[in-house]
C-alpha cells in the first residue's frame, strides 16, 4: 500500500450491444515511486483499458466492478468526486498517448498546448507558463524550440510530435506517468531515442512511469519491473530480471520465442503464437491461455489458474537463488497451472 | 493563375464594390432612392441615370444601393443566427451522444421536413416584414444545416486522442468543446456560411419579390424586380438590372466560399 499506485481485483466491464466484454478482469498491481513498470501483452488483451481505467478516461458504456481498489498515493479514486478526480490529471497521473498525428490539436499552437495544463491547473502566469515550456521543449530535444512554440503540429514530424506530447505530460510535473505504446506509431529510428528520453526525465524527476507495449524488448533495458497481461488479466509480473531469466508463464516464453534473434540464419520462419486472443465476451473457462498454449491439460481448460508469488528466497527455489542474480527476496507473480521449471528461460541468453 | 482571379479576386472585387456603394451610398453622391424624376420614367440608363429609372422615375443605382442593405444584412445577420444556435447545437450532439443526440436528430430533421417558404410566409404574414423579422425567421431555416456540419465533424473529432489528451490532463467538458472541438468544428461552418449568405439574399429576394420581406417604399433587390414585371416589354432593364446585381453578388459569395472550401482541404490534408 505504500506505492504511489495500488490496484487490487480491477475489473472493467464494457456494456455493448454484442455482450459484456471482459476488458479487465482481476488486476492487482502495485507501483512504488519512481519505478518503471513495462505493461506488456498483445493487442486487445487490456492494457489501453487498463491505462484509461487510472485516469478516469472509460467510455461511458464501461463499468468498473464492485470490489475493484484503486488507490493513488492512499486516496481512494473509484470514490474521488469527478471534480477532485480531474484536479489530480496533469499534476498527479499525466499520459502519453499512441499516436503524435491525432494526439495533438491540429489547431492549435505547439506552445499554447504545453502552457494549458500549467495555466489550467497551476495558475502559472502565461510570462512564466511560456519560459517553462520553452524549458521543456528543449529538454525534451527539440531544436529551435522558440521558433517551436508558434507552430502548429503539423508542421513538425512524427518523433517531434510525440516530444512535444511528452513535454506537455511532463508540463505540471507529475508523479505518475502513463506512456500508451508511445513508440507504435513511429519510425524505427526514431524509437529508441524517444524510449530513451522517456526513461532519462522518469529518473530525472524520480517518477513513476507505467510503460505500455506490445514489445518486450522495449521494456527489457528500461523498465524496473515487468508485468505480462494476456485476456483482461495479469498472468506474471516480476522484476525485469528475474522475468527474463525465470519465465514461469507459457505465455510469457511464448512471447520471447517470438522476438526475431541475430543468431537465426536468413529466411527462417518467424516463430508466432499460433492462434488468437479469446473473445473477452463470455471468456472461456480456465486459463484463457489454454487454447493456444502447449502445455495445457485438463485442469488448464477447467480452473482460472490463481495469481501465485513465489518469494526468491522461499521454498520454490530451494536456495538456488544464492548464485543467482540480484532477484533475491523479490516476488515473481504468475498465474498458471503448469508454471515453466524453475530452471533458467533457454530462450533468452 | 487566371482560376484564382476568376474563382477569388474578381469576386472578392465584385463583394467589396457592392458593400462600400451600400454602406457609403449617401457620401458617393447616389441620390435619394426615394426621389422621383418625373420627366425620366421607365428611362433606359443615360448620363443623368446610369443605370436607368423605374416605372415611378426613381434612380434605380439608387434603389440598387440601398436595396443592398437590406439583402446584405439579410444575407450576414440569418446564417449568423443559424450558425449561433446550429453550431452548439450540433456540438453538444456530437459529443454527448445518447438521448440529447437523439432530441436533437429529431428536432432538425422536424424542421428540414418543414417546407422553407411556406414557414418563412406563415412568419412574414404573422409578425409582418421587419428586416429583423425576415432575418430570424430566415436563421431559423439555417439551423438544420449547421448543426448537421457540427454534429458530424463534432463526430470526428471528439474520437481524436487530443480530446482524450486534454481529458487526460483533466480538462472539463466545457473546456474541451470550446476550446479543443470548436476551433476545429468552425473551420467547415465559416466554408459553409459564406455559401449559405448567398443562399439567404436570394430567399430575402423572394421574399421582397411577393412583398414579405421589407414594406414596399424602402428599396430592396426582389422588391424592385417585382416592380419592374409590369414593363418588362417596354423597359426590361427595371427588373434586369437588380437581377443581374443579385446573380453577380450570389455567385460571387458561392464561388468564395468553394475556393475557401477546396483551400481548406488542401490544409487539413497537409495536417493529417
Amino acid at each position: 500500500m505504500s506505492g504511489v499506485l495500488y490496484v487490487a481485483s480491477l475489473r472493467a466491464h464494457f456494456h455493448t450491444p454484442k455482450g459484456v466484454v471482459h476488458a479487465i478482469d482481476g488486476v492487482s498491481l502495485d507501483i512504488a515511486p519512481g519505478r518503471a513498470l513495462g505493461l506488456v501483452g498483445e493487442s486487445g488483451c487490456g492494457k489501453s483499458v487498463f491505462a484509461r481505467t487510472v485516469m478516469g478516461l472509460l467510455p461511458s458504456y464501461a463499468r468498473i466492478l464492485p470490489g475493484s481498489e484503486l488507490r493513488f498515493q492512499g486516496q481512494d479514486l473509484l470514490a474521488l468526486p469527478a471534480r477532485q478526480r480531474r484536479a489530480l490529471c496533469g499534476p498527479e497521473m499525466a499520459m502519453i498517448f499512441q499516436d503524435p498525428m491525432t494526439s495533438l490539436n491540429p489547431v492549435m499552437r505547439i506552445g499554447d498546448q504545453i502552457m494549458e495544463g500549467m495555466r489550467f491547473h497551476l495558475g502559472t502566469p502565461k510570462s512564466e507558463a511560456r519560459a517553462r515550456a520553452l524549458e521543456l521543449l528543449t529538454e525534451v530535444g527539440i531544436p529551435q524550440a522558440e521558433q517551436r512554440l508558434r507552430q502548429y503540429p503539423h508542421q513538425l514530424s512524427g518523433g517531434m510530435r510525440q516530444r512535444v506530447a511528452i513535454s506537455i505530460a511532463l508540463a505540471c510535473e507529475p508523479t505518475l506517468l502513463i506512456a500508451d505504446e508511445p513508440t507504435t506509431a513511429l519510425d524505427v529510428t526514431v524509437q529508441a531515442g524517444i524510449l530513451d528520453l522517456l526513461q532519462r526525465e522518469q529518473r530525472a524527476r524520480h517518477m513513476s512511469l507505467i510503460l505500455i507495449t506490445h514489445d518486450l524488448g522495449v521494456v527489457a533495458g528500461r523498465c524496473d519491473e515487468v508485468a505480462v497481461m494476456y485476456a483482461g488479466n495479469i498472468v506474471e509480473h516480476a522484476d525485469t530480471a528475474a522475468l527474463f531469466a525465470r519465465t514461469r508463464m507459457p505465455y510469457t516464453q511464448a512471447l520471447l520465442d517470438s522476438i526475431p534473434k541475430l543468431e537465426q540464419p536468413p529466411h527462417q520462419r518467424l516463430n508466432s503464437i499460433g492462434g488468437r486472443p479469446p473473445q473477452l465476451i463470455n471468456p472461456p473457462d480456465g486459463c484463457r491461455f489454454a487454447p493456444r498454449c502447449q502445455y495445457a491439460d485438463a485442469q488448464c481448460r477447467e480452473a482460472l489458474p490463481p495469481f501465485i508469488k513465489d518469494i526468491y528466497a522461499g521454498d520454490v527455489y530451494d536456495g538456488d537463488v544464492s548464485g543467482g542474480d540480484a532477484c533475491g527476496g523479490q516476488v515473481h507473480g504468475y498465474a498458471c497451472w503448469r508454471p515453466l521449471n524453475s530452471a533458467p528461460a533457454s530462450a533468452n541468453s | 493563375m487566371i482560376s484564382g482571379l476568376l474563382k477569388l479576386w474578381l469576386p472578392l472585387l465584385w463583394l467589396l464594390a457592392v458593400l462600400v456603394t451600400a454602406l457609403f451610398a449617401p457620401q458617393l453622391g447616389i441620390r435619394d432612392p426615394a426621389a422621383m424624376d418625373f420627366i425620366a420614367l421607365s428611362a433606359p440608363p443615360s448620363e443623368d441615370h446610369w443605370l436607368g429609372t423605374d416605372v415611378l422615375g426613381r434612380d434605380l443605382l439608387a434603389r440598387v444601393a440601398y436595396g443592398a442593405r437590406v439583402s446584405l444584412t439579410v444575407g450576414f445577420v440569418a446564417p449568423l443566427v443559424g450558425l449561433l444556435i446550429g453550431v452548439w447545437l450540433g456540438m453538444l450532439a456530437g459529443y454527448y451522444r445518447g438521448w440529447l443526440e437523439s432530441v436533437v436528430v429529431v428536432a432538425i430533421d422536424t424542421l428540414l421536413a418543414l417546407p422553407g417558404l411556406v414557414v418563412l410566409l406563415l412568419f412574414a404574414l404573422t409578425f409582418g416584414g421587419s428586416l429583423m423579422n425576415v432575418s430570424i425567421s430566415l436563421g431559423i431555416l439555417f439551423i438544420p444545416v449547421f448543426t448537421r456540419i457540427a454534429r458530424a465533424n463534432t463526430l470526428v473529432y471528439a474520437e481524436r486522442e487530443f480530446v482524450l489528451a486534454a481529458r487526460a490532463m483533466g480538462a472539463r467538458d466545457f473546456y474541451i468543446l470550446s476550446r479543443e472541438i470548436l476551433p476545429n468544428v468552425i473551420l467547415p461552418v465559416i466554408a459553409y456560411a459564406l455559401v449559405a449568405v448567398a443562399t439567404a439574399i436570394v430567399a430575402e429576394g423572394a421574399l421582397s419579390f411577393l412583398g414579405l420581406s421589407v414594406p414596399s417604399p424602402s428599396p430592396s433587390w426582389g422588391g424592385t424586380i417585382a416592380e419592374g414585371r409590369e414593363q418588362l416589354e417596354e423597359a426590361p432593364h427595371i427588373s434586369v438590372v437588380p437581377a443581374l446585381v443579385m446573380f453577380l453578388t450570389v455567385l460571387s459569395f458561392n464561388l468564395v466560399g468553394d475556393t475557401l472550401r477546396a483551400r481548406l482541404a488542401d490544409v487539413r490534408e497537409s495536417a493529417i
